[in-house]
Order: structure tokens, then sequence, then C-alpha cells
């Protein structure tokens, strides 16, 4: 049995676990409230982003011609994964859940023979993958994830790099993959197809969101005029469309990671407490039992005497 | 709804990360890609992208004429709305045409000293933009 004095040191120190993680969830909620805002200022950008692209997309013929960005390159062979993780550890199963599913995709994708290429965005995502998948993960990018003043020029950055990939030819489907902010105690890994440009399917929930929220404009009276012609316009805003996604991909994983952060330091500062109230008995036991012994000596000893 | 007496529209600038403006104008000219062009209550549905330069808004209370300096972006218009795509904007009176020439003058170095192509492009971009903003600051239409 250990002695009185490790019983207090433990306690001791569960205790001061239990006033960090607590700090923690405080500073995650606080954070989870920016984060959440940011989310919402970048609505209006990505709901008028998205009606025009309809406005543009149904103007547009089809052809051989079209932005490959629209149509792809004719081919599914090479598929590139844009995984969205956090750069920072202790919030659940934020990245372990996320890095599942992804794992799951790439072994289907490789028995279906397509080859696959990792773009990881955040450092947690490509530290857990790096084991199984080392080869795979063509770059990565730090430093953006779970920020709460994250710009769009930054998150840019990210889709700048897939661009120039793809107009190299390195892959043929692009694919996102990030958690998405559903509630507090919700995320949703979910996979969104970037290249080529998939109109809803899939993330029908995101693209409702946004198409509920745009005003459906009124009194339009006669066709879309456009200016330059449909198909330079459509060749400018499918890059940009790119980065909004990234965009807004990285804020939604944001919200989530503080969030998930937030549960995940709620349970342990829980989990602190219950041990607390443990320990404290067994030491309150171990006390007692250390008195009566005591009294035991005194009282045998007094009696020999 | 009397569209046909309307005098003010809708007027909406977003940037990716907020709404940065929302209220009613008179009058708002865009540096189109094809042209500068004005927009009036009632004017024809039309999609457009824009080139750096300056948007200028009337707005409804017939007051002073802001403007504002877009880094490029697209315009989406209808007879009742004008909503405006910017990738970055900042208020023309808030660029200082020092700040920015020591900028310019800071990139032409970056520039005499890259040797990369993809870094070279990327530095005449934003040579450009500089140069966009010393225009607007000077008054003259962007080039």
């Amino acid at each position: 049995m250990p002695s009185l004095k490790q019983y207090r040191v433990r306690i001791a120190s569960v205790k001061s676990t239990k006033k960090i993680t607590s700090a923690m969830k405080m500073v995650a909620a606080s954070k989870l409230k920016k984060a959440q805002e940011q989310a919402e200022a970048s609505q209006p950008y990505a709901s008028a982003m998205a009606g025009m692209m309809a406005r543009v997309a149904s103007g547009v013929v089809i052809g051989p011609n079209s932005p490959k960005l629209l149509i792809g390159t004719g081919s599914d062979q090479t598929h590139l994964l844009v995984v969205v993780t956090s750069d920072r550890g202790l919030c659940g199963g934020f990245n372990g859940n996320l890095v599942r599913r992804v794992r799951n995709e790439v072994r289907k994708l490789q028995n279906e023979g397509k080859a696959v290429k990792l773009l990881c965005v955040g450092r947690k995502g490509r530290d857990i993958l790096k084991r199984d998948f080392s080869s795979l993960i063509v770059h990565f990018f730090t430093g953006l994830a779970g920020r709460t003043d994250l710009s769009f020029a930054e998150a840019d950055e990210v889709s700048q790099w897939i661009l120039e990939q793809f107009d190299a030819g390195a892959f043929d489907v692009c694919t996102l993959v990030y958690n998405e902010f559903v509630s507090v105690l919700t995320q949703k890994p979910t996979f969104q197809q970037l290249i080529p440009f998939k109109a809803s399917e899939g993330n029908a929930s995101n693209d409702n969101r946004h198409l509920d929220a745009v005003v459906e404009p009124v009194g339009v009276s006669g066709p879309y005029s456009f200016e330059p012609e449909e198909d330079r316009i459509l060749g400018a805003l499918l890059p940009r469309n790119l980065g909004i996604q990234i965009y807004r991909s990285l804020l939604d994983s944001g919200a989530g990671e503080q969030a998930a952060r937030m549960t995940a330091m709620d349970n342990a500062t829980r989990n602190a407490g219950d041990m607390i109230n443990k320990l404290s008995i067994q030491y309150n036991r171990a006390r007692q039992a250390f008195i009566t012994k005591e009294l035991i000596e005194i009282i045998s000893g007094a009696e020999a005497v | 709804m009397a569209q046909t007496t309307a005098t003010t529209f809708n007027f909406e600038l977003v940037s990716p990360e907020r709404r940065l403006l929302s209220e009613p104008a008179r009058m708002v000219t865009i540096p189109g890609e094809e042209g500068h062009f004005g927009v009036l209550p009632g004017h024809s549905a039309l999609v457009a992208t824009i080139r750096p330069g300056v948007v200028e808004v009337h707005g409804a209370d017939g007051g002073d004429v802001r403007r504002i300096f877009i880094a490029g972006g697209f315009a989406d218009v209808t007879s009742t709305s004008c909503t405006i795509l910017a990738e970055e904007a900042v208020n023309v009176s808030d660029l200082s045409l020092e700040s920015l020439e020591k900028a310019l003058g800071r990139l032409k170095e970056d520039m005499s000293l890259t040797k990369d192509d993809i870094e070279r492009s990327r530095v005449t971009r934003k040579i450009n933009l500089v140069q966009a903003k010393i225009a607007a600051v000077s008054g003259k239409i962007a080039a």
C-alpha cells in the first residue's frame, strides 16, 4: 500500500492537471466562438460565389474546350486527397476519425488500381498518415489549421499549389477531406470533390446551406449577360471557387477542432475530478488505518508496561 | 415592387473574410475587365470580371462619393442589386502614396534578385497590383 505522502503527491498532481484541462477548455470555448464568427463572416462571399457559379454554369455549353477544372482531364487514374486536420493534438478523436476514413479511402482506391497522392494540411494528419503512406504524401502545409485569424490569401496558397500541380498534370481527380462542423458535439468527416467541379452531390448539406442563403434576384428581366463571355468568366471563377472551398473547409475544420478540444477537455476535467475524489477516499482510509495502527501500538505498549 | 421609380439599389461588397459593405446606392462605377461600366437601378442582369482598380460608390444620401480600391474580383448585377466579390478591398483614402512607393521599390528589388520563373510571375503580379494602387491614389484611372 502506498504511503500517505505518495497519496498526497498524487492528489496534488491530478489537481494541477485538472486546472490545466479546465483552462484549456475555456480557451477552446473562446476560440470556438471566434472561429464560428469567422466561419459565419465568410458566408456572404461563399453564397454569392455559389449563386454566380450556378448562373454562369447554366449558360455554358460544355464542350471539349471547356475549362479542365470543370470537365476533368478525361481520366480518373490519379487521385489527390487534400486532408485537412489540425496542427495540434489534445482534441479527442478529431484527427483520428478523419484519418481512419482517409486510410480506408486510400486502400479502396488502391484496390481499384488507382494511384493516390496525399496533400496534408495540418501537422497532425501528416504525422499519423506518415506511418502508413509516407511515400504517398507529396506535400504538406502547416500553420493554417485552427487559426482564428486566417486570411483568405493564406488559404489561397494551398489552392495555388493544387492548381499548379493540376496544370502540370500531376493528378486527375482532387478530393477535399475535412471535418465538417455540424455542432459543438459533432464533427462529420466529409469528402468533397474539387476537381472536376461538382455542383453538389455528396456534400449536399453544405451546398444547400449556401444556396438557401442566396437571395434569388427579384425582377430579373431577361437572361444574364456576361462580360467577358461565359467561358472566360468560368475560367476565372473556377480557381477562385477552389480557393473559397479550401478556405471554408479550413474555417470549418478550425471551428470543429476547437469544439472537439472543448469536449475532450471537458471530459478530462470531469475525469480528473472523479480521480481526485477516489484518491481522497483512499487517502482518508489510509490515514485512518495509520492512526488506528498507532493507537493500537501505544495502547499495547502501555499494557505491556 | 416599385422598380421603375426606384432611385437606389442595394450595393454589396464582400471579401472572402467578411461582408465589407452593404448599403443602398444611386450609382456605382466598376472597372470591368472589358472597360469601366456604371450601374444604375434597373441595370440589366450581368456577370462581369473586375480588374484591379477603383470602384466609385455614389451613396443614397447624395453625399460624397466613396472610392474603394479593389484588387480584382467579380461583379454580379441585377436590376435591384449589385454584388461585388472582391479579393482585396481598401478605401482609397486609406492608401498612402509614400508607403506604396516604398513597397514598389522593394518589389522591384525582389524582381532583380529572383531568377525562378514562377517566383518572377508572382512578383510581377504584386508589382502590377501596387502600381494600380498608386494610380488609384494619384487620381488617374488605372491602366
